[in-house]
């Protein structure tokens, strides 16, 4: 292993944000700001899936391993991929072209600003999804908040100053306990990194305060209810790019933190906790499901399924079943396409009549067919209707629950109804019904790039609808091995009275 | 007489501030040629210093005077912070009326009472050492006579401190008294045994020192001096009498008491807990950014006692490392400060910096990345001081203080935020002044560059702290 391909990639997106801060753009538009932003993202997306290709799906040790002195005898650079992080970063290098895709219609003002917040971001998001060390792994973690902060605030809605503030405090109060956790972690076991800390293991009278610190953090980003009212506002108030990379990928950290830290170092509390999480994730599923069917925003209705759906997540991970992690993983990768798919179809529809009020909408079918095609295909996803990727996430999440308890696998499978009953209602109101409204009638339907845009998130959503072996396979070895290493069958039997 | 030239730096700014006083009471209209003379002195003074062979003994002059390893690092800390204070602040003084010869050769007593404070390794060496550096602070806060807030903020100063050297001169004689010498290393012979007076002595002391470094609850001056005096002499407040208050908290705990750990060891948590979360909570509502920055400097000097709380070489080490990069991000600040300028008239309101990213993109970048930074998150070097302090905190097992620390941190970012929103959120007001001397944009430009880079090897300045040994 010479080339340092994974370092490659994280530091990619930043150098092509120091070009575009040094270089001065001829013309006020920022076009060619934005044509490097895209060949760099774009670039970053084929170099990713070269690592997917060459990555060697039946070796259950990370791959592609590089290791620094950063602080001295403390801390090194320490990142690499296994079967489960690898797909993440796919999704990552993935949605962020889009991302800049979509910059033409919505950042009105100061877009330069804009594509380096955006790509800043995609290296702290990659990094978190590589990093092998606890302190790098936090570092990153908290790092995404700068950005994301100032993407709300700047270029947000109307409460866009209490959106980012919400989000920025919520965050970091969620994650200075994590912080103190990993401090704890190295003064206990000696180390940081997480490859050795998998041999060693952490006695299991720490663990559960550990899995506290860690799951504060991860529980405010997943969002879990009770902290989830972060994440209405802030995707409400967010521009469309800002929407699409927080449901898509920044939410996706805790429930990738989740698998790899909460499950992979403390394996008897995760255990111990399960009790919890299946209660808050049915709380979440249910509740935000009618929450959602409630709503007259268009993207806080698709904000509460969002919280749903990680809900699905939740549940699905702490089964600790080879079907529930794997379901997870598939749900969050699917959700990841879907939710960015819906933020964009709202940001469609924004652009043209300025409100995200569902009442203000109502038989966009007639004056705008492709539209209504694509949107139609996101539906369903988000609802899980089989053939689509969102139906073989929660098809195995509810699969690996029943292993472990029906009632909660029934309660969860309520919450799929819910589920399609508000997107189904969303549908029906906005596409369906008269044209009854003035203005509507001059909405013209998707232009180019638009199309563009959203069918390359319909035919991933529809090919791993139908074929998920290639997602499938990638994780199922990693999964295995994180079950096995940590003996999470065993305790399953222990804890089933077997 | 043999150790002379061990003290060099130390006798070549007592005779630069000598020569320069003839120097410009004799020559007419000069106080920007001393003031020049003065920043070169001091480059003069950190090359000395740099160049000075510590390894023979570190003890000087019967033991009174400490020229180890720690006082070093400490004075070429303080140095060079003086350095960039006068690099940065030299169109300030000119524009607001300050520039008299007197001002730069102040600062230079000043600086050369905490290089004594820094090294002195006995009680009165200390005090002298003390003193001088407070006298020549006093005439500096209400250095801009005319100012009704400068020169309330001077005779604040004045009459607080005087109360905090009392306290701590009755301090030091109880412990005289209890310990039969004033020499750090024989006090530590001679207090086998905890008694009463000593501890009385050393809470005493710590009150005073606790005054220099405005910890709560002995912070009440801060806020008032750091508004009321001119930005250039604030600056020199925030930053270098911290770094010589620190070094004796250091050398006052770690060497004559050290066995005593258990009495003073509650009470410098309480100062720190107190200043953490008093600090986090009262910027919250302030609307001038040198009152702000008042407050916030209470908070960080929490974190760094809280280092210090520990115990432990370790602990130590990561106070130095925090001063060290709390310097760089208030002087980054501060330098901030100074090219808010409109006029001939600088502004230091935080309504004032409204939209200013529209205007000042670079500068808005730069403050943007301070604040962040003071606010501790990272990847900036803020985090990493933070992050220091709560390793060493932690591996004491003091949960408790490295949650409250943590907690203070997330309300004392609210008010950074607030300042970044007004910056990029708030629609923009007039324009400010984008012509800056060289000095400035230079200090500036280095110490942003330090923040925003440190993480790419955080192990340079841990790796020369931690030679540092105390004992």
């Amino acid at each position: 292993m010479n080339f340092p391909i994974l370092s490659s990639l994280i530091l990619l997106p930043t150098i092509g944000a120091l070009f575009i801060f040094f270089v001065r753009s001829s013309n006020s538009q920022y076009q060619s700001s934005k044509y490097v932003a895209l060949f760099i993202t774009l670039a970053n997306f084929f170099l990713s899936l070269y690592l997917w290709i060459i990555f060697d799906k039946s070796l259950v040790d990370f791959q592609f391993v590089e290791e620094r002195e950063w602080i001295s005898g403390f801390v090194n650079y320490k990142v690499g991929i296994d079967g489960i992080s690898i797909l993440f970063i796919l999704l990552t290098t993935f949605i962020t072209p889009i991302c800049v895709l979509t910059v033409n219609a919505t950042i009105k003002n100061r877009l330069k600003d804009f594509l380096i917040a955006i790509l800043i971001l995609e290296t702290f998001m990659i990094g978190v999804f590589c990093s092998l060390d606890l302190v790098v792994f936090y570092l990153l973690f908290e790092a995404g908040l700068i950005p994301m902060f100032l993407i709300i605030g700047i270029w947000g809605g109307e409460r866009r100053v209490y959106s980012a503030f919400k989000f920025f405090l919520f965050t970091l109060l969620g994650s200075v306990l994590m912080l103190i956790a990993i401090i704890s972690i190295y003064w206990i076991t000696g180390t940081t990194d997480v490859i050795k800390l998998y041999e060693l293991g952490i006695d299991a009278k720490y663990q559960n305060l550990l899995w506290l610190a860690f799951f504060s953090s991860f529980a405010v980003k997943t969002p879990m209810w009770p902290v989830h009212t972060w994440l209405p506002d802030a995707h409400v108030e967010a521009p469309t790019a800002g929407s699409v990379l927080l449901a898509a990928i920044l939410l996706k950290m805790a429930g990738y933190g989740f698998i790899r830290f909460s499950l992979g170092l403390f394996p008897d509390a995760s255990l111990y906790f399960v009790p919890l999480v299946y209660t808050l994730s049915l709380i979440a599923i249910i509740y935000t499901s009618l929450v959602a069917l409630m709503q007259e925003d268009m993207k806080k209705l698709i904000a509460y399924s969002s919280v749903a759906h990680m809900g699905f997540v939740t549940l699905g991970i702490f089964t600790m079943t080879q079907q529930g992690i794997e379901g997870s993983i598939f749900q969050m990768i699917s959700h990841g396409l879907v939710s960015a798919a819906l933020f964009l179809c709202v940001g469609v529809v924004y652009d043209r009549l300025h409100t995200r009020l569902i009442n203000r909408y109502g038989g966009l079918v007639s004056i705008m067919p492709k539209y209504a095609i694509v949107f139609m295909v996101f539906t369903l996803g988000a609802l899980g209707l089989p053939g689509t990727s969102g139906f073989v996430g929660e098809f195995l999440v509810l699969m690996g629950t029943f292993k472990k308890n029906i009632l909660v696998a029934t309660i969860a499978s309520l919450g799929v109804i819910l589920g399609a009953a508000y997107m189904l209602w969303l549908y029906k109101r906005i596409i369906f019904g008269k044209l009854i409204i003035e203005d509507e009638k001059k909405m013209v339907d998707l232009k180019r790039f638009e199309i563009v845009t959203l069918w390359v998130l319909v035919l991933p959503i529809i090919f791993f609808g139908f074929y998920p072996e290639p997602l499938i396979n990638s994780i199922e070895v990693s999964v295995a091995n994180l079950i096995d290493m940590n003996d999470l069958d065993k305790i399953n039997k222990l804890a089933l009275g077997e | 007489m043999e150790n002379l030239q061990l003290i060099i730096p130390e006798l070549f700014i007592s005779i630069m501030i000598m020569f320069l006083l003839i120097f410009g009471v004799f020559k007419k209209n000069s106080s920007q040629l001393v003031y020049n003379l003065t920043t070169v002195s001091l480059v003069a003074a950190l090359a000395l210093l740099i160049n000075l062979d510590t390894q023979i003994q570190p003890l000087l002059f019967d033991n009174s005077y400490n020229i180890d390893s720690l006082s070093r690092f400490m004075k070429i800390l303080l140095i060079l912070s003086g350095i960039f204070v006068m690099l940065s602040s030299s169109k300030y003084i000119q524009i607001s009326k300050i520039s008299k010869i007197e001002y730069p050769i102040l600062i230079l007593c000043s600086i050369l009472g905490m290089m004594v404070m820094i090294s002195s390794n006995d009680l009165i060496v200390f005090y002298m050492g003390l003193e001088l550096q407070s006298l020549a602070l006093y005439v500096l806060a209400s250095f801009n006579r005319d100012n009704l807030l400068s020169t309330e903020s001077g005779l604040k100063y004045f009459v607080l401190s005087a109360l905090s050297s009392g306290l701590l001169l009755y301090g030091c004689s109880l412990i005289y008294g209890f310990s039969e010498t004033t020499n750090f290393n024989q006090i530590m012979v001679n207090t086998k045994e905890i008694e009463y007076g000593l501890t009385f002595g050393i809470v005493f002391i710590l009150v005073g020192l606790a005054f220099k470094i405005s910890a709560v609850p002995f912070h009440m001056w801060a806020p008032d001096v750091y508004q009321g005096s001119p930005t250039s002499v604030t600056v020199f407040f925030a930053l270098l009498p911290k770094i010589a208050a620190l070094t004796v908290f250091i050398r006052f705990l770690y060497i004559p008491f050290y066995e005593l750990g258990d009495q003073w060891q509650m009470i410098i948590i309480f100062l720190s807990i107190a200043s953490m979360v008093f600090g986090a909570v009262a910027a919250i509502g302030q609307k001038n950014l040198k009152r702000l920055i008042a407050y916030s400097s209470i908070s960080h000097m929490g974190y760094a006692l809280a280092g210090l709380s520990t115990g432990t070489t370790q602990g130590v080490q990561s106070s130095i490392t925090y001063i060290t990069i709390y310097l760089v991000m208030n002087l980054a600040f501060f330098s901030c400060l100074f090219m808010l300028k409109r006029n001939d008239e600088y502004y230091e309101n935080i309504d004032d910096l409204s939209g200013l990213s529209k205007n000042h993109p670079l500068l808005s970048l730069s403050l943007l990345v301070v604040l962040f930074s003071l606010a501790g998150i990272p990847p900036l070097a803020g985090f990493f001081a933070k992050f220091y302090i709560f390793v060493a905190v932690i591996n004491e097992k003091m949960y408790f203080l490295a949650i409250v620390g943590l907690l203070a941190t997330v309300i004392a970012a609210f008010y950074y935020l607030r300042i970044i929103k007004i910056i990029y959120f708030d629609p923009e007001k007039e324009k400010f002044e984008s012509k800056h001397n060289l000095g400035l944009k230079f200090t500036l430009v280095a110490s942003t560059f330090f923040i925003l880079a440190y993480f790419i090897y955080p192990s340079g300045i841990v790796d020369i702290i931690s030679q540092i040994n105390i004992n």
